[in-house]
């Protein structure tokens, strides 16, 4: 008997539900990037809180593996999904159009797929660079405030110009994904179209501003 | 006026096509683009050619016969319009119009510009309707329905099953035709024992069909010829969803 | 008795039908008929050729019922026949308004409509079971128009005293279609009906005297198949496409009926033709269907030409004093409201006077410059506007600025192949339904009839007369080999081969619309007796130009449109023929057919019910074209509805 294959619309529920939990992670995270601007001691204070979440209950850095293992797995659920309907549509629509359509959507549904890429490859520039900062041009453990600065030094503009576009990246991504994660879990009147047009927008500008303001902060002398 | 035509030309399902391009010249602008295509025809067969092989039929844009994508837009440049439908009179003298068939892979080409559109038919026999023998009906008047759920039932089954909601779908997904059905028939309290079988048979034999999924683009609605609203497919996956967790 | 153009033959009788009390002919018709037992029907298979409302209709009551059934369609799914069109609404007995309808009040109308040219048992029938019709559309999920509190709505329509119309917006021929269409696709899953779209029926086999089979041709392959089957059921629809111009979908033909006709079954009342007042005119000579609005509009609308036929001035700029407001002159009481046959007729005689407006002089205006002052923009708009929208797209003119432009169009036909009671035609197994059958709407039919008859036929008429045929089956099987297969099978690809071989110089369509054209001008609003002797003159020369000048490109082993249109147009030809002749011999008005010659000095028409009150049943003479058709006439009684004169003074 042939197997029967996941169907679309619950491929779609699972990019939902995935996207959302990685949206509320991106959302936790710009909150304690933005401990920066209260100086060097509470922020480096901060990340280490993060490694004893959860003490004494669990040991050190245990909720953070686990925080870690359920995002990898939210993204790797995020992913595989979306490389599954990209291959359907790919299927679905073998010819192309000689002429090619005027494209009517809005340009962050058509850049989903390849914003997503470009958030992956950014995702693992960033581990390598502030997590385990192989890639860190400072690389002090334990110091995040000296090595975030030393990143995004005015000489390493290239740095923050990647850094940027990945966040511009993430905020076209999340327009139109937050808008159709809803849509997708059952929004269904012109109302609610709306509204969730409009929030996904603001929740994407906002997180936007959030995390550049790091960097810019850095850039200006701001913070440093 | 005087135009050209591009259209695809293909002898058969397994020939190879290509774009060929045609002069018709004094085209009335009162014509519609089907009957501009009809005297290119009469021209073609005089001169010995091969005519255009299309689909059509009522010509009044309710039968879901016709199907072309006009300069990459499926029917055409007019908004709520079907092919045959449109006329001349949104083209200008010199133009060079482009006419393609539906690009699906569950729309295979069968001539031309005709397309194999069973898919389609197969999607309703999953479950593209409510059960009711002739003779087992009850008085019409037993069970009355709201008039807003009526009036929205009926907007969702206007749809006239032309493809164009593929056919514009970089996806090529037939989620807004699904849909379209599904709340049709989900908005009546005659269609509740089937709800949750017909949805999700009804996805399975699109899934089954090659067609592919929705990413929310909305291509589909803005080419609809009935201006099926992209909402019924929020209807869809929540009907999807509640369907599921049902029946586990 | 013999005359120039057909000969008379024995009269004929409807064997089938009950006598005794017309309310209680139906329910004994179907007590008396033979019944199949469940566990037989599966045994037996039949054919439905047509998936409109009779033909979808019936393939799935006949599949649940348990008989196989097979099922063909020229369209590439069940879904696209022209029944899809119908706009206004389907008339149902139900007294919902408690206005005074009944069953017999809609038998009355109908028979009445019809200008006394239809049998009171078909039709007592039909309003019988028009009620039901609506019930099991409601049962399937049709989205009839509500009221608030839920229940249906109604409208009156077409001059009806009573509210009896069910209506889904401006598309309930869509809604009804769609329903027996996914009724259909149900049958299809559970195996009980296999589809053949994109087939068409091309000639009928007849074994032992028996309707056995069909030969087809799959429209896409070309290839021709015979298909074999314990019965047939024609629901192929109207011939209106024999005028080249109507507002039937470009592929609706008479082919199958024709075939069946060609092969004994008599074809009956073939001149009543429908012609609608108030179409979109032709545009130009690449016209090629016309487009039907809604009959509502004359209700506002006034209806006028330019007193002078030389006046080319803009509507706008003609002054009043230089307006011919027909209607209201020649009929002061009814005005803008008469009915569709006059109207039709009033709108050709001023264009024949060199009135007409717009492109060859072939319209006049209907203009609501009235309506908008009196009622306001906003008024007419909430009545109208989707009616105006759709003029302006295919016009390219605002209706709210300039007058609209309208001209009669053919619509329907009442004619059609001849049925008993049983739905049965001459031949025995061959049953005829919907619009392919001529039986209840007599000369002319009432507005919202149309999907009512095709419904009752498929979903409640059939399905109860065919098992009494169906009883004495299942027939013994018929082999591929057997010689009235091999010879029907044969004929069609000698026909195709033959169409084929002409290879001449002018194009199929060019042939349709010159045919046209002759039946418009002489067997059209207006009949006379010259005009008709001369068409068929006209048609017989046609005909044979076109045997000798067709040019069909392309093969017969691939999709070839122009092939299938060939073939079509080559039995129009015949039938075109048979419709003149048919309305040649009725040398009366009625209905849908108006003889010139026949007319009461206010020019209404004049039938002659002590010599033409019968059905004009046609057999096909097996030399013909060079020998005769053979008329036989079914007397029509009447015993409820006693004929009287429409009148609308």
């Amino acid at each position: 008997m042939q197997r029967k294959k996941p169907s679309s619309i619950g491929l779609k529920i699972l990019m939902a539900v995935t996207g959302i939990l990685l949206v509320l992670f991106l959302y936790a995270h710009m909150i304690g990037n933005l401990k920066i601007f209260f100086g060097e001691t509470p922020f480096d204070h901060y990340a280490h809180w993060l490694r004893t979440i959860g003490n004494p209950v669990l040991p050190n850095q245990w909720y953070l593996w686990i925080q870690r293992g359920g995002l990898t797995i939210a993204v790797i659920g995020h992913i595989v999904a979306a490389t599954i309907l990209y291959g359907r549509a790919r299927k679905a629509r073998p010819v192309k159009y000689a002429h090619r359509p005027k494209v009517q959507g809005s340009y962050a549904a058509r850049t989903m797929r390849w914003g997503g890429v470009i958030v992956v490859l950014f995702v693992i520039y960033h581990i390598l660079d502030l997590s385990t900062l192989t890639l860190n041009p400072n690389a002090q453990s334990g110091k995040p405030y000296a090595n975030i600065v030393a990143d995004f030094a005015p000489s390493r503009w290239y740095v923050t110009l990647f850094y940027t576009l990945a966040i511009v990246a993430i905020g076209f991504h999340l327009r139109h994904g937050l808008f159709s994660a809803v849509r997708t879990l059952g929004q269904q009147t012109a109302r609610g179209e709306r509204l969730a047009r409009t929030t996904a927008l603001v929740l994407s500008l906002v997180l936007v501003v959030g995390y550049l303001s790091v960097p810019f902060a850095v850039l200006t002398g701001l913070v440093g | 006026m005087d135009i050209k035509v591009r259209v695809w030309r293909q002898a058969g399902p397994a020939a190879d096509g290509k774009m060929v391009t045609y002069d018709v010249k004094d085209i009335s602008a009162d014509a519609s683009f089907l009957e501009m295509l009809d005297v290119l025809n009469e021209q073609l067969i005089l001169d010995g050619d091969d005519p255009i092989a299309f689909d059509h039929d009522c010509r009044e844009g309710i039968c879901g016969m016709c199907s072309m994508v006009i300069d990459g837009t499926p029917h055409g440049p007019e908004r709520a319009t079907t092919t045959c439908q449109l006329h001349m009179r949104h083209f200008n003298d010199g133009d060079v119009i482009d006419v393609e068939p539906w690009r699906a892979a569950a729309f295979p080409v069968v001539k031309d510009l005709v397309v194999d559109r069973t898919a389609f038919d197969r999607i309703i026999q999953a479950g593209g309707y409510i059960s009711a023998p002739t003779g087992t009906a009850p008085d019409a008047h037993a069970m009355p329905i709201p008039k807003k759920d009526a009036d929205a039932a009926f907007e969702a089954a206007t749809c006239i099953g032309c493809g164009a909601c593929v056919a514009a779908c970089p996806n090529g997904s037939a989620m807004l035709f699904t849909a379209a059905k599904v709340a049709h028939l989900g908005l009546m309290p005659q269609g509740q024992p089937e709800r949750d079988t017909r949805v999700l048979d009804m996805l399975q034999a699109q899934d089954d069909a090659g067609f592919g999924g929705c990413t929310n683009m909305g291509e589909c609605t803005t080419v609809c010829p009935k201006g099926i609203p992209l909402t019924l497919i929020g209807r869809l996956n929540s009907d999807y969803r509640k369907a599921v967790t049902r029946k586990s | 008795m013999t005359t120039e153009y057909w000969h008379e033959g024995d009269p004929i009788a409807d064997t089938a039908a009950p006598d005794g009390p017309i309310e209680t002919r139906w329910e004994r018709r179907k007590f008396s008929a033979k019944l199949v037992n469940p566990a037989n029907r599966r045994k037996l298979t039949v054919i439905v050729v047509g998936t409109g409302l009779a033909g979808g209709s019936a393939a799935a009551t006949l599949a649940e019922a348990g008989y196989r059934v097979k099922s063909y369609c020229y369209q590439d799914s069940p879904r696209r026949a022209h029944s899809i069109a119908a706009q206004g609404g389907i008339n149902a007995a139900k007294n919902y308004r408690n206005d005074g309808d009944s069953v017999y009040r809609l038998f009355y109308d109908t028979v009445k409509g019809g200008d006394f040219r239809a049998r009171e048992s078909n039709v007592y029938r039909l309003a019988e079971e028009s009620a039901n019709i609506i019930d099991q559309a409601v049962a399937q999920g049709v989205p009839f128009a509500r009221e608030y509190g839920g229940l249906l709505d109604n409208r009156s329509f077409g001059g009806t005293q009573v509210s009896r119309t069910f209506y889904a917006r401006g598309q309930t021929g869509q809604q009804l279609l769609l329903g027996a269409y996914q009724a259909m696709e149900r049958q299809i899953a559970l195996g009980n009906i296999e589809m053949n779209a994109r087939h068409e029926m091309l000639e009928l086999v007849i074994v032992d005297g028996k309707a056995r089979g069909i030969v087809v041709r799959d429209l896409v392959t070309g290839e021709i198949t015979t298909e074999m089957a314990d019965a047939v059921v024609l629901a192929s629809g109207g011939y209106g496409n024999v005028f080249f111009l109507s507002t039937n979908a470009k592929g609706c033909n008479v082919t199958a009926s024709w075939r069946a006709h060609r092969k004994g079954a008599l074809f009956a009342n073939p001149c009543y033709t429908q012609i609608h007042p108030t179409c979109i005119p032709e545009s130009g000579t690449h016209q090629s269907k016309l487009t039907l609005m809604s009959e509502s509009l004359r209700n506002d609308g006034r209806v006028w030409v330019p007193l002078r036929g030389d006046d080319k001035r803009a509507p706008g700029d003609i002054p009043e004093e230089e307006r011919d407001y027909y209607l209201e002159r020649i009929y002061p009481s009814f005005g803008n409201l008469v009915p569709r046959d006059i109207a039709s007729r009033a709108a050709k005689n001023v264009c024949d006077e060199g009135r007409g407006v717009g492109p060859g002089g072939l319209g006049v205006y209907l203009d609501f410059a009235d309506a908008i002052s009196r009622l306001g923009r906003d008024a007419v708009e909430a009545k109208y506007g989707n009616l105006f929208e759709m003029y302006q797209r295919i016009t390219g003119e605002d209706p709210y600025v300039v007058p609209m432009r309208i001209y009669p169009a053919v619509h329907y036909t009442m004619g059609g192949l001849w049925v008993d009671y049983d739905l049965q035609s001459t031949i025995p197994g061959l049953f005829v339904v919907g619009e392919a059958n001529f039986s209840d709407h007599g000369a002319n039919r009432l507005g919202a009839s149309a999907l009512m008859q095709g419904l009752a036929d498929g979903y409640f008429v059939l399905p109860n007369t065919i098992s009494n045929y169906l009883a004495s089956g299942p027939f013994p099987v018929v082999s591929d080999e057997d010689a009235a297969v091999v010879e029907a099978r044969q004929a069609v690809e000698d026909r195709i081969t033959r169409l084929l071989a002409v290879d001449g110089d002018r194009t199929v369509d060019s042939f349709h619309r010159e045919l046209g054209h002759i039946m418009w001008e002489y067997c059209g609003m207006e009949r006379t007796e010259e005009g008709l002797t001369k068409a068929i003159g006209l048609i017989r020369s046609l005909r044979e130009e076109f045997w000798t000048r067709v040019k069909v490109p392309g093969t017969g082993e691939e999709l070839n449109q122009n092939l299938e249109k060939a073939g079509r147009v080559a039995d129009f030809f015949e039938l075109g023929e048979l419709m003149c002749i048919d309305a040649l011999h009725r040398r009366e008005s009625a209905g849908g057919h108006f003889r010139a010659e026949s007319q009461t000095p206010d020019g209404e028409a004049l039938r002659h019910d002590d010599e033409f009150s019968y059905v004009a049943a046609w057999e096909y003479a097996s030399s013909f074209p060079d020998g005769k058709p053979t008329l036989h006439k079914e007397q029509l009684e009447f015993e409820y509805v006693h004929p009287s004169t429409r009148s609308y003074k």
